[in-house]
Protein backbone atom coordinates (compact mmCIF):
# COMPACT_ATOMS: atom_id res chain seq x y z
CA UNK A 1 0.00 0.00 0.00
CA UNK A 2 1.03 3.76 -0.82
CA UNK A 3 0.19 6.71 1.02
CA UNK A 4 1.14 10.39 0.02
CA UNK A 5 0.47 14.24 0.92
CA UNK A 6 1.84 17.33 -0.25
CA UNK A 7 2.09 20.74 1.18
CA UNK A 8 3.26 24.47 -0.19
CA UNK A 9 3.71 27.06 2.11
CA UNK A 10 5.39 30.40 2.22
CA UNK A 11 9.16 30.96 3.33
CA UNK A 12 8.16 32.22 6.65
CA UNK A 13 9.63 31.17 9.96
CA UNK A 14 6.16 30.85 11.56
CA UNK A 15 5.70 27.72 9.22
CA UNK A 16 8.48 25.76 10.47
CA UNK A 17 6.48 24.45 13.71
CA UNK A 18 3.49 23.50 11.02
CA UNK A 19 5.66 22.05 8.60
CA UNK A 20 7.24 19.45 11.04
CA UNK A 21 4.12 18.92 12.92
CA UNK A 22 2.25 18.68 9.62
CA UNK A 23 4.18 15.96 8.48
CA UNK A 24 4.96 14.11 11.64
CA UNK A 25 1.32 13.57 11.81
CA UNK A 26 1.34 12.41 8.43
CA UNK A 27 4.03 9.91 10.03
CA UNK A 28 2.30 9.23 12.70
CA UNK A 29 -0.40 6.44 10.73
CA UNK A 30 2.73 3.68 10.67
CA UNK A 31 4.06 2.04 13.37
CA UNK A 32 6.81 4.37 14.41
CA UNK A 33 7.98 5.15 17.55
CA UNK A 34 8.32 8.51 19.58
CA UNK A 35 12.58 8.40 19.04
CA UNK A 36 11.98 7.95 14.77
CA UNK A 37 8.85 10.84 15.10
CA UNK A 38 11.49 12.76 16.87
CA UNK A 39 14.13 11.96 14.10
CA UNK A 40 11.58 12.68 11.35
CA UNK A 41 10.10 15.83 12.55
CA UNK A 42 13.77 17.59 13.59
CA UNK A 43 15.28 16.96 9.81
CA UNK A 44 11.78 18.27 8.26
CA UNK A 45 12.53 21.05 10.59
CA UNK A 46 15.81 21.61 9.04
CA UNK A 47 15.08 21.03 5.51
CA UNK A 48 12.59 23.94 5.60
CA UNK A 49 14.65 26.02 7.94
CA UNK A 50 17.40 26.09 5.07
CA UNK A 51 15.22 27.01 2.64
CA UNK A 52 13.81 29.38 4.09
CA UNK A 53 16.94 31.29 5.20
CA UNK A 54 19.79 30.15 2.78
CA UNK A 55 17.38 29.14 -0.49
CA UNK A 56 14.63 32.40 -0.29
CA UNK A 57 17.67 34.13 2.34
CA UNK A 58 13.67 35.93 3.72
CA UNK A 59 12.67 36.64 1.04
CA UNK A 60 9.29 35.20 0.10
CA UNK A 61 9.48 31.93 -1.89
CA UNK A 62 7.50 28.53 -1.87
CA UNK A 63 8.84 25.86 -0.14
CA UNK A 64 7.26 22.32 -1.59
CA UNK A 65 7.00 19.30 1.03
CA UNK A 66 5.85 15.52 0.35
CA UNK A 67 5.77 13.01 2.21
CA UNK A 68 5.28 9.21 0.59
CA UNK A 69 4.70 6.65 2.81
CA UNK A 70 5.40 3.11 1.26
CA UNK A 71 4.09 -0.02 3.69
CA UNK A 72 5.36 -3.60 3.55
CA UNK A 73 7.94 -5.23 5.11
CA UNK A 74 9.58 -2.22 6.51
CA UNK A 75 7.42 0.85 5.61
CA UNK A 76 9.20 3.54 3.95
CA UNK A 77 8.32 7.10 4.82
CA UNK A 78 10.07 9.28 3.01
CA UNK A 79 9.89 13.24 2.94
CA UNK A 80 10.94 15.84 0.02
CA UNK A 81 11.00 18.90 0.69
CA UNK A 82 12.18 21.27 -2.36
CA UNK A 83 12.55 25.18 -2.87
CA UNK A 84 13.28 26.80 -5.78
CA UNK A 85 15.79 29.53 -3.95
CA UNK A 86 19.30 30.43 -4.42
CA UNK A 87 21.13 26.64 -4.88
CA UNK A 88 24.19 25.25 -3.66
CA UNK A 89 27.50 26.02 -5.51
CA UNK A 90 29.05 23.11 -3.69
CA UNK A 91 26.79 20.16 -2.33
CA UNK A 92 29.57 17.81 -0.87
CA UNK A 93 30.94 20.96 1.38
CA UNK A 94 27.65 22.37 2.52
CA UNK A 95 27.10 18.61 3.79
CA UNK A 96 30.28 18.71 6.10
CA UNK A 97 29.75 18.90 9.56
CA UNK A 98 30.34 22.88 11.47
CA UNK A 99 30.06 23.87 7.33
CA UNK A 100 27.95 27.30 6.80
CA UNK A 101 28.11 30.25 4.88
CA UNK A 102 26.06 32.51 7.64
CA UNK A 103 28.55 32.00 10.61
CA UNK A 104 28.35 35.84 12.07
CA UNK A 105 24.29 34.14 12.52
CA UNK A 106 25.49 32.08 14.90
CA UNK A 107 24.68 28.83 12.90
CA UNK A 108 26.31 25.75 14.32
CA UNK A 109 26.56 24.40 10.48
CA UNK A 110 24.78 21.27 11.86
CA UNK A 111 21.82 21.00 9.37
CA UNK A 112 22.75 18.11 7.02
CA UNK A 113 24.83 16.45 9.91
CA UNK A 114 21.49 15.89 11.70
CA UNK A 115 19.59 14.85 8.78
CA UNK A 116 21.94 12.25 7.87
CA UNK A 117 22.13 10.80 11.61
CA UNK A 118 18.90 10.90 11.84
CA UNK A 119 17.40 9.47 8.69
CA UNK A 120 18.02 6.36 7.11
CA UNK A 121 18.69 7.99 3.36
CA UNK A 122 19.56 11.47 2.71
CA UNK A 123 20.05 13.14 -0.82
CA UNK A 124 20.58 16.68 -1.94
CA UNK A 125 20.25 17.47 -5.23
CA UNK A 126 20.95 21.39 -6.28
CA UNK A 127 21.67 23.91 -8.67
CA UNK A 128 23.51 27.09 -8.05
CA UNK A 129 20.33 29.54 -8.71
CA UNK A 130 17.78 27.20 -9.49
CA UNK A 131 17.09 25.93 -5.89
CA UNK A 132 17.09 22.69 -3.60
CA UNK A 133 15.58 19.27 -3.33
CA UNK A 134 16.39 17.55 -0.07
CA UNK A 135 14.98 13.80 -0.34
CA UNK A 136 15.29 12.11 2.74
CA UNK A 137 14.05 8.70 4.30
CA UNK A 138 13.28 6.58 7.01
CA UNK A 139 13.12 3.01 7.84
CA UNK A 140 10.28 1.64 10.13
CA UNK A 141 10.05 -2.03 11.31
CA UNK A 142 6.84 -2.34 13.15
CA UNK A 143 6.87 -4.19 16.23
CA UNK A 144 5.31 -6.93 15.24
CA UNK A 145 7.58 -7.66 12.46
CA UNK A 146 11.13 -6.88 14.73
CA UNK A 147 9.65 -9.65 17.18
CA UNK A 148 9.85 -12.48 14.41
CA UNK B 1 8.51 29.45 23.27
CA UNK B 2 9.41 29.97 26.87
CA UNK B 3 12.12 31.75 28.56
CA UNK B 4 12.51 32.82 31.69
CA UNK B 5 15.74 34.14 33.86
CA UNK B 6 17.03 34.54 36.93
CA UNK B 7 20.44 35.42 38.21
CA UNK B 8 21.10 33.07 41.59
CA UNK B 9 24.30 34.27 42.98
CA UNK B 10 26.62 34.77 40.43
CA UNK B 11 24.69 32.29 38.09
CA UNK B 12 22.11 32.96 35.35
CA UNK B 13 19.48 30.27 35.28
CA UNK B 14 17.33 30.33 31.40
CA UNK B 15 14.68 28.57 31.57
CA UNK B 16 13.69 27.22 28.58
CA UNK B 17 10.47 25.39 27.26
CA UNK B 18 8.23 24.52 24.30
CA UNK B 19 9.43 24.32 20.77
CA UNK B 20 13.56 26.01 19.93
CA UNK B 21 13.84 26.75 16.20
CA UNK B 22 15.12 29.11 14.09
CA UNK B 23 11.64 31.28 13.92
CA UNK B 24 12.20 31.76 17.95
CA UNK B 25 16.20 31.40 18.83
CA UNK B 26 16.86 35.63 17.76
CA UNK B 27 14.74 36.45 20.64
CA UNK B 28 16.18 33.92 22.96
CA UNK B 29 19.47 34.95 21.80
CA UNK B 30 18.53 38.89 22.78
CA UNK B 31 17.17 37.83 26.12
CA UNK B 32 20.22 36.09 27.48
CA UNK B 33 22.72 38.30 26.35
CA UNK B 34 21.16 41.66 27.68
CA UNK B 35 20.55 39.51 31.06
CA UNK B 36 23.97 38.24 31.01
CA UNK B 37 25.54 41.83 29.86
CA UNK B 38 23.30 43.26 32.78
CA UNK B 39 24.38 41.54 35.48
CA UNK B 40 27.43 40.13 34.15
CA UNK B 41 27.16 36.80 35.24
CA UNK B 42 30.13 34.11 35.52
CA UNK B 43 27.94 30.98 35.06
CA UNK B 44 25.26 30.34 32.56
CA UNK B 45 22.41 27.26 33.35
CA UNK B 46 20.24 26.68 30.60
CA UNK B 47 17.35 24.32 31.72
CA UNK B 48 16.19 22.58 29.20
CA UNK B 49 13.99 20.46 31.14
CA UNK B 50 10.49 21.80 29.46
CA UNK B 51 11.96 21.45 25.74
CA UNK B 52 10.08 19.94 23.68
CA UNK B 53 11.44 20.12 20.28
CA UNK B 54 14.57 21.61 19.27
CA UNK B 55 17.14 21.70 16.00
CA UNK B 56 19.99 22.91 14.92
CA UNK B 57 19.00 26.47 15.32
CA UNK B 58 18.88 25.52 19.19
CA UNK B 59 22.66 24.36 18.45
CA UNK B 60 23.53 27.40 17.25
CA UNK B 61 22.28 29.38 20.08
CA UNK B 62 24.26 27.40 22.45
CA UNK B 63 27.44 27.41 21.04
CA UNK B 64 26.92 31.26 20.51
CA UNK B 65 26.69 31.22 24.43
CA UNK B 66 29.11 28.97 24.88
CA UNK B 67 31.70 31.16 23.21
CA UNK B 68 30.48 34.15 24.92
CA UNK B 69 31.12 32.84 28.66
CA UNK B 70 34.20 31.12 27.27
CA UNK B 71 35.40 34.98 26.14
CA UNK B 72 34.82 36.14 29.23
CA UNK B 73 36.12 33.49 31.75
CA UNK B 74 32.73 31.90 32.88
CA UNK B 75 31.16 28.67 32.69
CA UNK B 76 27.81 27.59 30.63
CA UNK B 77 25.90 24.50 31.69
CA UNK B 78 22.91 22.17 30.03
CA UNK B 79 20.94 20.97 32.53
CA UNK B 80 17.55 18.18 32.21
CA UNK B 81 17.54 17.58 28.60
CA UNK B 82 14.59 15.39 27.16
CA UNK B 83 15.92 12.14 25.04
CA UNK B 84 15.29 13.46 21.92
CA UNK B 85 16.77 16.66 23.05
CA UNK B 86 19.39 14.93 24.79
CA UNK B 87 20.26 12.98 21.13
CA UNK B 88 20.78 16.20 19.51
CA UNK B 89 23.30 17.37 21.90
CA UNK B 90 25.35 14.02 22.18
CA UNK B 91 25.31 13.80 18.16
CA UNK B 92 26.45 17.41 17.95
CA UNK B 93 29.37 17.05 20.09
CA UNK B 94 28.32 20.01 22.13
CA UNK B 95 28.29 18.31 25.32
CA UNK B 96 31.96 17.10 25.12
CA UNK B 97 32.85 20.55 24.45
CA UNK B 98 31.32 22.09 27.13
CA UNK B 99 30.76 19.10 29.76
CA UNK B 100 27.59 18.56 31.49
CA UNK B 101 25.61 18.45 34.27
N1 LIG C 1 17.98 25.09 0.67
C1 LIG C 1 19.20 25.66 0.59
N2 LIG C 1 19.45 26.64 -0.32
C2 LIG C 1 20.67 27.22 -0.40
N3 LIG C 1 21.73 26.89 0.38
C3 LIG C 1 21.55 25.91 1.30
C4 LIG C 1 20.29 25.25 1.45
N4 LIG C 1 20.42 24.32 2.45
C5 LIG C 1 21.69 24.42 2.88
N5 LIG C 1 22.39 25.36 2.20
C6 LIG C 1 23.82 25.69 2.38
O1 LIG C 1 24.45 24.62 3.07
C7 LIG C 1 25.08 25.09 4.26
C8 LIG C 1 25.02 24.02 5.32
O2 LIG C 1 23.68 23.78 5.73
P1 LIG C 1 23.42 23.21 7.22
O3 LIG C 1 21.97 23.13 7.44
O4 LIG C 1 24.23 21.98 7.42
O5 LIG C 1 24.07 24.35 8.15
P2 LIG C 1 23.51 25.81 8.45
O6 LIG C 1 22.09 25.93 7.98
O7 LIG C 1 24.46 26.79 7.92
O8 LIG C 1 23.55 25.86 10.03
P3 LIG C 1 22.47 25.18 11.03
O9 LIG C 1 21.61 24.26 10.22
O10 LIG C 1 23.30 24.42 12.02
O11 LIG C 1 21.71 26.28 11.63
C9 LIG C 1 24.38 26.39 4.61
O12 LIG C 1 25.20 27.25 5.36
C10 LIG C 1 24.05 26.94 3.22
O13 LIG C 1 25.16 27.62 2.67
MG1 LIG D 1 20.65 24.53 8.46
Amino acid sequence: MQNYMKLEIPSKSVNEAFARAAVGAFAAQTDLNIDELADIKTSVSEAVTNSIIHGYRDADGTIYIECVIKSGKTCIIEVTIRDEGAGIANVERAMEPLFTTAPDEERSGMGFTVMQSFMDTLDVTSEKGRGTIVKMSKYIRSGDEAAL
Amino acid sequence: MKCEIEQAGGSLIVKLGGEIDQHCAEEIRSNIDRELDLKNSSSLIIDLGEVDFMDSSGLGLIMGRYKKMAARGGTIMLARPKPNVNRLLEMSGIKKLIGRK
